[in-house]
């Protein structure tokens, strides 16, 4: 029933916490100058004031961000997912992600700004590309998930193209910051951008304490939730608000992490055997991932550290492939 | 029906036209009675024949065997699929192709487009099996909205890949950079002699199956019923989709949305008859691909739009108005 949790969720959630925290050593000792966890732990402490520097003020900054980036994705995912009753529902597939590049590089390349700018200009062309994927797979029906994971690849198409000719007319240096930029970077995070996660997410915190329960009466089917005392459309819509604002502040702050919103959610559920949407879990998960994928993007070329969205992206990319011909084997039998 | 007959040979009118557009329009306009006497071959040496014959030829010849390349290659696509929403790019086969490419250049060194078109056969080919078995698992067989779910999925994991490649080297960003956007601007000779064998291959190879093909429009059973080789035909039609859109892609860059417009236009003008589909894809593709050229020199000259964007701009929103519009069936 609702509300009631499940023990098996809190041993894979108790895992799952303890995984995080071994990665976050490891991610913590990788890098240029490699340390042993004991070495990561004294300098957590500050017993030993170089290992301390490079610790607390390079290298935990950067895995901050990916914990918080990935919780974000795990989250907004699971939203996404369980609005649409439908696993491919995700940020990536319904063109935000793309959208956000564009807007994005639109403010790199033909408006010359950095910073902040670049963030607002990701957040407006990604809201605008989702809204418009929306209304275009909007018919009298309403929005049946194949259509609007359809219309996403081709707006994403759209995207890509536009993406594509705006790099190809950028200038070098600009050209690999933003492809660095479109793939979702963690390789120069700081303090700087761990703050405004956090802030971020302790303003939501409130709203995510209580959107557990309208969620999973959601997914009963809006009769059922409404008969559960839930306001139907007050409540997606406070939904979808809370899923895009996760996912645009994680591609305001890191750049667009593909792929994790997709995953995340899945393997959360899997591994659970929870039958609706576990945010938690999903949170965990999605940390672990970009945590996991971090560490691999930097040791897989070491001279060159990669950006986290390539090993995301080739990983989310088998994953779904896996994920869609497991789901047509299971629908035939 | 004498009707089809006319259109073809107002298509190929159409192309002309657009042939000498394309010869014509650019950063340095040249007037049609110019282009005309640079082509037979008066006014040597001038810079205005220098342009037309050592630049705007090759280009537009290449524009021609490209856009007639990929035609053909959609239309085989959905006859043979029977799949409304069949596209080369849409179904992985330009990200295998580019991801092959890139793996040859960046990891194997090799140099110069004779060499790049093998790899992107090789890739081309992998990727489309790759798609059609993850889209054909279980029963219920490959549907249109797997195949283009699948392509969305293994074009994730490629172009995840190629980034991965590319990043590791700034020159390398940048070559790729240009060639992602597939288009015909500082493309020409070098690249037309590398695939056109090819080329020829692939179309000969479609038409031969397009008897076999219009049987198989009516269902595999009858199409046995009526004496086509099934399996010899999805082969064949294999291959020669392999080779026309690894030949093109090398060519000319990744084109999204050209195999899936044309042969929805072919099909509105000539009936589903699918050798007169072929023919129409294959003008149609050159028409179509020329004036996105043309056009993207026009547009803010004198720089230039790469005709895959223009592409995308015409083919995204008639692919949004079938998935409107249609009633595709379910995953």
């Amino acid at each position: 029933m609702i509300g009631l949790v499940h023990p098996r969720a809190i041993v894979v959630g108790g895992t799952l916490l303890i995984g995080c925290a071994v990665l976050l050593i490891v991610a913590i000792g990788t890098g240029e100058f490699a340390m042993s966890p004991g070495e990561v732990l004294s300098g957590l402490a500050g017993s030993d004031p170089a290992a301390s520097f490079i610790v607390r003020d390079l290298r935990l900054p950067r895995a901050l961000c990916a914990v918080l980036a990935g919780a974000a994705l795990g989250i907004s995912g699971a939203i996404f997912q369980s609005l649409t009753r439908n696993p491919l529902g995700s940020p990536d597939i319904v063109g935000f992600t793309y959208g956000a590049g564009v807007g994005a590089l639109v403010v790199i390349t033909v408006l010359g700004g950095s910073g902040t700018i670049v963030s607002a200009g990701a957040l407006a062309g990604g809201t605008i590309t989702a809204l418009a994927v929306y209304v275009l797979a909007f018919t009298r029906g309403g929005v049946s998930g194949h259509r609007l994971v359809l219309v996403g690849i081709a707006i994403s198409a759209l995207a890509l193209a536009l993406i594509d000719f705006l790099l190809a007319r950028a200038r070098i240096e600009d050209a690999q910051e933003a492809t660095r930029w479109l793939l979702g970077s963690l390789n120069t995070r700081g303090w700087e951008d761990v703050w405004p996660l956090l802030g971020g997410f302790i303003l939501l915190a409130p709203a995510l304490a209580v959107a557990g329960r309208p969620l999973r009466a959601l997914e009963l089917g809006d009769d059922a939730a409404h008969g559960l005392g839930v306001r139907v459309e007050r409540a997606r819509l406070g939904l979808v608000l809370l899923s895009v604002a996760l996912v645009s502040g994680v591609a305001v702050a890191v750049g667009p992490v593909l792929f994790v919103a997709l995953t995340a959610p899945q393997i959360a559920r899997r591994v659970a055997h929870s039958p609706g949407p576990a945010l938690v879990l999903s949170a965990l998960t999605g940390a672990a991932l970009v945590l996991a994928a971090d560490v691999a993007a930097q040791r897989l070329v070491p001279s060159t550290p990669l950006p986290v969205g390539v090993m995301t992206g080739a990983f989310g990319g088998v994953y779904l492939a896996w994920l869609l011909a497991r789901g047509w084997r299971k629908a035939a039998t | 029906m004498p009707t089809r007959g006319v259109g073809i040979a107002l298509a190929f009118g159409g192309l002309a036209f657009t042939a000498l557009l394309s010869l014509a329009v650019g950063a340095r306009s040249i007037p049609l009675g110019d282009v005309v006497e640079a082509l037979r071959g008066h006014g040597e040496g001038t810079r205005d024949a220098t342009i037309v014959t050592d630049l705007r030829v090759p280009r537009t010849l290449l524009g021609i065997a490209a856009g007639a390349s990929l035609g053909l290659a959609g239309a085989l696509m959905q006859s043979l699929t029977r799949n409304p929403l069949a596209d080369p790019g849409l179904l992985g086969i330009n990200a295998g192709a580019a991801a092959a490419v890139v793996i040859a250049i960046g990891l194997l060194g090799l140099a110069g487009s004779t060499a790049y078109v093998w790899f992107a056969f090789l890739g081309a080919g992998l990727a489309a099996v790759a798609v059609y078995m993850i889209g054909a698992a279980g029963r219920g067989g490959a549907t249109p909205v797997r195949l283009a779910l699948a392509g969305t999925a293994i074009s994730a994991a490629l172009t995840a890949v190629i980034y991965g490649i590319v990043l590791t080297d700034p020159l390398l960003l940048q070559k790729y950079n240009l060639w992602s956007v597939g288009g015909l601007s500082g493309r020409g000779r070098s690249e037309l002699a590398g695939v056109i064998p090819f080329m020829v291959m692939g179309a000969v190879a479609a038409l031969l199956l397009a008897r076999s093909l219009n049987a198989l429009a009516m269902g595999e059973d009858s199409a046995r019923a009526l004496g086509a080789r099934v399996g010899v035909t999805r082969i064949g039609g294999a291959a020669a989709i392999t080779l026309l859109c690894g030949a093109a892609t090398a060519a000319v860059g990744p084109l999204y949305f050209l195999g899936l417009t044309v042969p929805h236009a072919a099909r509105a003008i000539c009936g589903p008859d699918v050798r007169w589909v072929l023919g129409y894809s294959a003008v149609l593709g050159a028409i179509l691909l020329l004036v996105a050229d043309v056009i993207g020199r026009v547009l803010v000259a004198p720089e230039e739009l790469q005709a895959g964007l223009m592409l995308a701009f015409v083919g995204a929103p008639l692919f949004i108005v079938i998935v409107r519009k249609r009633n595709i069936p379910a995953l």
